[in-house]
């Protein structure tokens, strides 16, 4: 069947078999590897991306039920010299280690951030549920995003 | 992943006309529960017929005393309506962020979880489940382990909730999976009292013994000493038959303290 997407701003119209997981669309046709496949049960959250605006994990959406939408991967809100306002604070505050559920944190935490106000810190680690981090390096993560928060708020995105 | 063909209807007629001609078909809403299970091989349907595209499923009014949810609206979407302080609280504490951007009311009540948080509102609340065929009353809605008064092809279109004067939902999550291990909710509505009552049995119930008890004397003590019948209760890893008994009482009673 034909699914039409947009990611990251730009339409793909791709030919995909039925029962297509939308991760493997962006990972083995689209080449955006920045979206990682952990435990592929519905768990661990590295596989979380935007669609229509909202954090969901990737493995756990069919190809067709993303169709006609528009999906954010990691690799499309910033760039090496000019990273997002959660990339640069997961940079500064140390909040990556081996960095395999680092996209789907960062990819949490912007839609967390973006739909709350006046997030502490244990509103942050229940925010971030539905991401595990097998490093064990929660704390620094929450600090990460708690950082984050306040520059996204300056004006960030 | 078993090969199926994938459809997404636009109306509800043509939704139950896919499943009539399907040689096993499965409707898909959310997809929280039946995307986990495709993956592990553990349901093949030949047809898998997406509800999204129909119009007119989602969404939450409000008229008079009853709430009126769309059966493809989202867990995110309620626990963020105010309608119903305490159907808000029980949506927002779902799964996990990524699974309430999804999963819906219509999937969750369909699918009978045992462990799942609405049936106990459905129970609690007073509520219709409206089909594409008829409108069934919510204590009738539940039957067995996965297994409701839905027949073969009927769509959830929409359910409806009183509003009730006061509410609470208690629920003791399994701390991995958020599941509820058991979860109450303890409703007042006209004098009435309800409890309904999820991860105990094989499905969703109102606890009628409690329910008396409160009625006669609305206080977190009036449950002591109300005998609560394990016999078909659920056993597994997570916890006993009697464990679970017990659970109910503790959670009704923090229910009954947040109420007074």
């Amino acid at each position: 069947m034909n699914v039409t997407l947009t990611v990251n701003g730009t339409e793909h119209t791709l030919d995909v078999p039925d029962n297509t997981l939308l991760v493997d669309v962006l990972r083995g046709q689209l080449g955006l590897t920045g979206t990682h496949v952990g435990c592929d049960t519905s768990q661990c959250g590295a596989c979380v991306v935007h669609l229509n605006g909202d954090a969901v994990k990737s493995c756990t959406v069919l190809a067709g039920q993303a169709d006609g939408a528009a999906v954010t991967t990691i690799e499309g809100i910033g760039s090496p010299d000019d990273l997002h306002p959660m990339q640069a604070a997961f940079r500064d505050n140390h909040a990556l280690q081996c960095g395999f559920c680092t996209p789907g944190m960062i990819m949490s935490a912007i839609d967390l951030v973006q739909k709350s106000e006046g997030l502490d810190e244990q509103a942050v680690r229940e925010g971030l549920e539905g991401n595990l981090c097998r490093c064990t390096g929660y704390h620094n993560i929450v600090k990460a995003v708690l950082a984050a928060q306040q520059n996204m708020a300056q004006g960030g995105n | 992943m078993y090969a199926f063909n994938y459809h997404k209807p636009a109306s509800l007629e043509e939704a139950a006309e896919l499943m009539a001609n399907a040689d096993d078909g499965a409707y898909l809403s959310g997809g929280m529960t039946l995307i986990p299970t495709l993956k592990q091989r553990l349901a093949s349907p030949s047809d898998v017929i997406d509800l999204s595209g129909i119009e007119g499923l989602s969404g939450l009014s409000l008229d008079g005393n009853r709430l009126h949810v769309g059966a493809m609206t989202r867990h995110a979407d309620v626990a963020a309506s105010t309608a119903i302080p305490a159907l808000a609280d029980l949506a927002g504490r779902i799964g996990d962020a990524h699974v309430r951007n999804r999963g819906t009311l219509g999937g969750s009540i369909a699918n009978s979880d045992p462990a799942a948080d609405y049936p106990a509102a459905v129970a609690a609340l007073d509520a219709t489940v409206h089909t594409n065929k008829r409108s069934i009353a919510g204590g009738e809605f539940f039957t067995g382990l996965f297994e409701t008064a839905l027949a073969e092809g009927e769509i959830v279109k929409s359910v409806d909730f009183c509003v009730p004067d006061s509410a609470a939902y208690e629920k003791f999550p399994n701390p991995a999976s958020r599941y509820a291990v058991v979860g109450v909710m303890v409703a007042r509505c006209a004098d009435a009292v309800c409890v309904g009552v999820t991860g105990a049995g094989a499905c969703a119930f109102r606890a009628t013994a409690l329910e008396e008890a409160l009625s006669a004397d609305f206080t977190p003590g009036a449950t002591d000493g109300v005998a609560i019948d394990d016999g078909d209760f659920n056993a597994d890893l997570h916890a006993s038959a009697e464990y679970r008994a017990h659970l109910v009482a503790v959670l009704t009673k923090r229910a009954v303290a947040r109420l007074i």
